[in-house]
């Protein structure tokens, strides 16, 4: 069972309906308990990075990277990719993971922010994620911060500067756009991780 | 590079997708949920549910409708018409909308949109506005109620607070050229476009291909809405996506 852990940060339904749209049983929870069940794990989010601090305050923070430890493929989405770095710009008192250096960033003023819309990804021959994927795709953003590029990029996007759009390492996997809101490509992309 | 988004409507009424002439003589054009799909494999970049009834006749938005066509759909779905307050909303959103729209709600009690925002996010409220040239020349002015009730307010002054108070896009509408097919109000949207940081969708008048084009280059729309020429098949969204391209103008393609 796939756990889509919800923590009160927006709307769940999108992504839960794109995982049973492939034949995959999924289940929107705040359970700790349940979590570390899971055969694999998606941290959606979307708003604010400061509501991520309701992570640990569930008790969720130790249990994902208890299970991250233990090689249960996990994929950060938007918010939730952001939380995998040390922090971010947008609510410098609320720790991230840790997972992936460095610090998320506002988009500088020469963009308009948001970034909202269908954007084109440079990605990387090796990643897993885009396994299938034809070169160049769009896929769909919305976002205000975002994360810097690093040795775990295997998307980048442009906008205002180059920045990480998607990250993998190992089983552990970031998206900056919406999976669920970006077509076939981003169907692709939910498959290839709900097929680890 | 980010894209313009080329966005079809639906304008629904009883559960069905019809489309009038400056909000008059509704013609029926289909069923939503097919309709979406449809125009989700033909390209279109993301699709926006209108109810259009609800607003004046104090309907619920039509969830049953909107839960059908989410069934489907996995590009960005906004739902508008009839939502009046954070429950309203939430239900929407349960149903499987990822935006809601928000007009007449919003102009009454300008704190829904921040109460809406903080508890899903501004990226998922979308301020609509309908506006109308001022008769005297200078300006637009907002209108409420499926464009029957003026405000006296400068939709340009209120696009701005809207995105104060946590609006994520401004869906602006130009009454004076909605259902004309002659050509989106590219003046009314590069004055909101310039005034407001969040992406300004442009709504009324498409007619053809150089439409849009016309309010992506010089109305600095981000992107543009259209309904009757996409569910009549006057205009095929690949076709218009070909077009713009070959024009410069930057577009999600192939889809």
């Amino acid at each position: 069972m796939i756990a889509i852990v919800d923590y009160g940060a927006g709307n769940l339904v999108s992504v839960k309906k794109a995982v049973e749209w492939l034949g995959r049983e999924c289940a929107i929870t705040s359970d700790p308990a349940e979590v570390a069940r899971a055969t694999s794990i998606i941290l959606p989010g979307v708003g604010h990075f400061a509501s991520t601090a309701a992570i640990q305050k569930a008790g969720l923070r130790d249990v994902i990277s208890d299970a991250i430890g233990r090689d249960v493929p996990f994929l950060g989405i938007c918010v939730g990719m952001q939380w995998m770095f040390e922090g971010s710009q947008e609510s410098p008192e609320t720790a991230g993971l840790g997972l992936l250096r460095g610090e998320c960033e506002r988009f500088p003023e020469s963009v308009k922010s948001p970034h909202v819309g269908w954007n084109e990804l440079d990605v990387t021959e090796y990643s897993l994620l885009f396994h299938g994927v034809k070169s160049a795709p769009f896929v769909y953003f919305t976002h205000s911060f975002r994360a810097p590029a690093n040795g775990t990029t295997v998307a980048y996007c442009e906008y205002g500067g180059r920045f990480s759009a998607a990250v993998e390492r190992d089983r552990v996997f970031g998206v900056q756009f919406h999976p669920e809101k970006s077509g076939e490509i981003g169907l692709q992309v939910l498959r290839n991780f709900c097929s680890l | 590079m980010l894209t313009k988004r080329i966005i079809a409507c639906l304008d629904v009424d009883g559960g069905r997708v019809v489309k009038g002439v400056q909000f008059e003589n509704l013609r029926d054009a289909g069923d939503p949920a097919e309709l979406a799909k449809a125009h989700s494999e033909s390209g279109a970049d993301e699709i926006v549910l209108l109810d259009i009834s609800a607003a004046h006749e104090r309907r619920t938005t039509l969830l049953d409708t909107v839960r059908r066509a989410a069934a489907q759909l996995f590009i960005p779905f906004t739902v508008g018409g009839g939502i009046r307050c954070l429950d309203d909303a939430a239900s929407v959103f349960a149903a499987g909308a990822d935006k809601i729209s928000i007009n007449s709600a919003a102009l009454a009690d300008p704190s829904l949109i921040t109460l809406i925002a903080q508890r899903f996010g501004s990226q998922a409220v979308v301020v609509a506005i309908d506006a109308k040239r001022d008769t005297n020349g200078s300006g637009w002015k907002a209108f409420t109620r499926g464009g029957r009730t003026g405000t006296g307010r400068d939709a340009v002054v209120w696009a701005q607070e809207a995105e104060d108070r946590g609006a994520g896009e401004i869906l602006l509408t130009s009454m004076d050229r909605d259902g004309t097919a002659s050509g989106f109000d590219c003046e009314l949207t590069r004055a909101v476009a310039g005034s407001v940081r969040i992406p300004v969708i442009a709504s009324g008048g498409a007619g053809g291909a150089q439409h849009f084009e016309e309010v992506f280059r010089d109305g600095s729309a981000d992107a543009a809405l259209a309904a009757s020429i996409f569910h009549y098949g006057l205009t095929s969204l690949g076709d218009l996506k070909q077009e713009l391209r070959v024009h410069g103008i930057p577009v999600r393609w192939p889809c």
